[in-house]
C-alpha cells in the first residue's frame, strides 16, 4: 500500500481527526466551498490584524473527507506558526503560498511542497499523484483565495 | 407485477468465464492487481463485439440517415432502423415507440420538456392538451429518485404551476406504500419512478402503484436506467407510458439511450427539440412534424452508438435476462450476507435480499471513514467502486449519510471478484487506525 500510504501520511490523518482552527464566530465574512461531486464543504474566514494588512490566523469549518479536512486544518496550522514566528501573510504572501500549493497539487508528483515554506502541510504533497483527489486538497485553499480576490476586487 | 419468479438457471462458472473473454478490460491491471470492477451501475464495461459493430458501421456504411438516396444511406438508415426494431423486440413493444435519446436524463427531459411545451397550449397530435398541466395539477415522484428523475419534474412544476409531490421513503429505505393512496389523487398528473433504486438496488413495487396511477388517468413514467441491465423490460406488461433508460449502462456505448412511450402518447406530445428530419413540410412560417419517433429525433442522429447499443441488447438476450436475474441474485445474497458480518458499516437499506427484489448492488456507509476515503483503499487494491451521493443527494439525506460507497455487479462479476471486494471492505477501518473489524461466518475468504 505504499501509494496509499503517501496519501495518507500520518501527519494528514492525525489533522482529520485533529483538526486545528475550526470554529467560526457569526457575522464574519466567510467564503463557502463545495466540492459537489462528494459533498466536501468547507467555510473558511480569514482574521485580519486591527491595520488590516496581515492575516493573523485561519479559521473554518467543514465536513468531508480526510484530505478535504487536513488540508484545511494544515493551513490553519501554518496560519498560527507564521503569525506566532512573526511572519504573519500579506494579501500577496498568502496568494504566493496558494499559488504554490496548486501548482504542487497539480504536478502529478513532479513538484513536491517545499517543506521550509509549507511546514507540515508539506504532507499534501502526495496528493499530486491523486488527480482525483486535487480538488479535496484545494478546498480549504480556494475559499482562502476567494476571500483574498473579494477584498481586492 | 412484482419481481419474475426466478426459475432459471445461475450462469455456471464456465459461462461466467467465456462472457468474461468477451471484456477486453478485464484484462488489465489497476494499482498492480487485476481490476475488479463493481461499478457497472455508473457504467457498464463494453463487450468487444459492441465496440466492432460500431466501428464495422464506420468502415462500411457509414452516412447520414433518412437523408440520402446514395446506396450508403440506404444502409446506414437500414442499420439504424434496425437497431429499433431490436430495441422493440427486447422491451416487446411496438418499433414507433422507440425513440432514442443520448442517455436516460435526456429521456426524462424529452417528456418533461414535451409537457411543458404542451402546457404553453403548443402541441402536435389532436389530444396534446390532456398531457398540459396547470395550477392545481400534481406531479408525483419519489424520495428515492436519481437527479436525473427530480430535477426536471422540479422544473417542469415551476414552469406550469402545478405542485411536485413525493412518495417518503422508511428507515430502511423502501418506499412508504401505505402512503401512495392518499397522494394520488384526481390532481395527479404524472407520476415519475424508478423501477429499481440506484443506491438501494431495491426493485419499485410498481403494482402498488400503477394501477392507482391508472386510476386517475395520470401519464406514468419508469426511469428503468437500473432495471435494464438486471432484469427483463416490458413496459407494457408493466402498464407504464413512458420508460428510459441508458444504454452505456446495458454493455452499450456512450452517447445513446432509449425512450419507450406508449404510441398514443407519442403521437400527442409535441417535440422538444426542432429541426431537420424531424419535418414534414416547412415553410418560413411554419413546420409540420413527422409522427414519432422521428417528431423526436431531430438532427443527425446517434446512428453508430445506437447500432452498438443493439448489438449489446443481443449480447444480454442472448445470455438471457432471466439467468443473468438468477446469477445476479447469488452474488446479491452473498454481498448482502457478507456485508451485514463486517462491524463498523452500514448498508443503506439494510442486509434483505427477497429473491427478485433486490439487484447485485450495495451502497455502505464506514463509521468514522468518508466514502471518498474509503474508495480510495478499494482502489488502491484495484477494486473500483462508485463514491459519493450517487445523484441521490435526497435519499442519502433521509437515510442519514452524505455519501456511501457503492458496490454494483455485472454480468462478469465472479463470486471470487465480490470476495476480494468483501475482504477490502472489511480492512477500511483498520486502514485508518480504527478497531479492527472483523468478518464471520467466513463470507470473505
Ligand atoms: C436510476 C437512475 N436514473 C437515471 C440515471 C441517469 O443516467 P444517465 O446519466 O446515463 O443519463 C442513472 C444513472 O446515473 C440512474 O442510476
Amino acid at each position: 500500500m505504499s501509494g496509499l500510504e503517501s496519501l495518507y501520511q500520518q501527519i494528514i490523518v492525525d489533522h482529520a481527526k485533529h483538526p486545528h482552527g475550526v470554529g467560526l464566530t457569526a457575522g464574519e465574512e466567510t467564503s463557502h466551498q463545495l466540492n459537489p461531486t462528494c459533498g466536501d464543504e468547507i467555510t473558511l474566514a480569514l482574521r485580519w490584524s486591527a491595520d488590516g494588512e496581515h492575516i493573523e490566523s485561519v479559521a473554518w469549518e467543514g465536513a468531508g473527507c480526510s484530505i478535504s479536512q487536513a488540508s484545511a486544518s494544515l493551513l490553519a496550522t501554518l496560519a498560527a506558526e507564521d503569525a506566532a514566528a512573526g511572519d504573519a501573510w500579506t494579501p500577496v504572501q498568502l496568494q504566493s503560498l496558494i499559488d504554490e500549493f496548486r501548482e504542487a497539487l497539480r504536478s502529478r508528483g513532479a513538484t513536491p511542497l517545499d517543506e521550509e515554506r509549507f511546514g507540515d502541510a508539506a504532507a499534501l504533497s502526495g496528493v499530486s499523484k491523486f488527480v482525483a483527489r486535487v480538488k479535496c486538497a484545494m478546498l480549504a485553499w480556494v475559499a482562502a483565495e476567494d476571500l483574498l480576490q473579494r477584498r481586492a476586487g | 407485477m412484482t419481481a419474475a419468479p426466478l426459475t432459471a438457471a445461475p450462469l455456471t462458472d464456465g459461462e461466467i468465464a467465456a462472457i468474461r473473454a468477451q471484456f477486453p478490460i478485464l484484462g488489465r491491471e489497476v494499482n498492480g492487481h487485476p481490476l475488479v470492477y463493481l461499478d457497472s451501475a455508473a457504467t457498464a464495461q463494453k463487450p468487444l463485439r459492441v465496440l466492432d459493430a460500431e466501428r464495422a458501421y464506420y468502415e462500411h456504411e457509414n452516412a447520414a440517415v433518412h437523408r440520402g438516396a446514395h446506396t450508403l444511406a440506404a444502409e446506414a438508415t437500414e442499420l439504424y432502423e434496425d437497431a429499433r426494431r431490436t430495441i422493440a423486440a427486447f422491451l416487446a413493444v411496438d418499433e414507433n415507440e422507440v425513440v432514442f435519446t443520448g442517455n436516460a436524463t435526456e429521456g426524462i427531459n424529452l417528456i418533461a420538456t414535451a409537457i411543458g411545451i404542451a402546457s404553453s397550449r403548443r402541441g402536435a397530435g389532436a389530444d396534446f392538451s390532456t398531457y398540459a398541466l396547470e395550477p392545481g395539477d400534481e406531479i408525483l415522484t419519489t424520495e428515492l429518485e436519481h437527479h436525473a428523475n427530480l430535477i426536471p419534474w422540479q422544473e417542469l412544476a415551476a414552469r406550469t404551476g402545478a405542485t411536485l409531490r413525493y412518495i417518503p421513503v422508511d428507515d430502511n429505505g423502501m418506499l412508504d406504500l401505505d402512503a401512495v393512496p392518499a397522494l394520488i389523487t384526481a390532481r395527479t398528473r404524472v407520476v415519475a419512478v424508478s423501477h429499481v433504486s440506484n443506491v438501494t438496488g431495491f426493485v419499485t413495487p410498481l403494482e402498488r402503484i400503477v394501477p392507482l396511477a391508472r386510476a386517475v388517468g395520470a401519464l406514468v413514467v419508469l426511469d428503468a436506467c437500473q432495471a435494464a441491465p438486471h432484469l427483463a423490460l416490458h413496459p407494457r406488461a408493466l402498464d407504464v407510458d413512458v420508460a428510459v433508460f441508458s444504454g452505456h449502462k446495458l454493455y452499450g456505448p456512450t452517447g445513446i439511450g432509449v425512450l419507450y412511450g406508449r404510441a398514443a402518447v407519442l403521437d400527442a406530445l409535441p417535440p422538444h427539440l426542432f429541426g431537420g428530419s424531424a419535418i414534414t413540410t416547412v415553410t418560413m412560417e411554419k413546420a409540420h412534424f413527422l409522427p414519432a419517433p422521428q417528431r423526436f429525433e431531430p438532427g443527425t442522429p446517434r446512428i453508430a452508438a445506437a447500432i452498438g447499443l443493439a448489438e449489446a441488447v443481443r449480447f444480454v438476450t442472448e445470455i438471457g435476462l432471466d439467468r443473468i436475474a438468477a446469477t445476479e441474485h447469488v452474488l446479491a445474497e452473498r454481498l448482502h450476507a457478507a456485508l451485514a458480518e463486517i462491524q463498523g458499516i452500514r448498508v443503506l437499506g439494510g442486509s434483505a435480499v427477497p429473491a427478485g427484489e433486490r439487484v447485485a448492488l450495495a451502497s455502505v456507509v464506514v463509521d468514522g471513514v468518508h466514502a471518498h476515503d474509503a474508495g480510495q483503499v478499494l482502489d488502491d487494491q484495484g477494486i473500483a467502486v462508485r463514491v459519493g451521493h450517487h445523484c441521490a443527494q435526497p435519499l442519502h439525506r433521509r437515510l442519514g449519510a452524505t455519501a456511501s460507497v457503492r458496490l454494483s455487479a455485472g454480468v462478469h462479476t465472479t463470486v471470487a471478484e465480490l470476495d476480494r471486494a468483501i475482504e477490502a471492505v472489511a480492512g477500511i477501518r483498520q486502514f485508518f487506525g480504527l478497531e479492527a473489524a472483523t468478518t464471520a461466518g467466513g463470507g470473505a475468504s
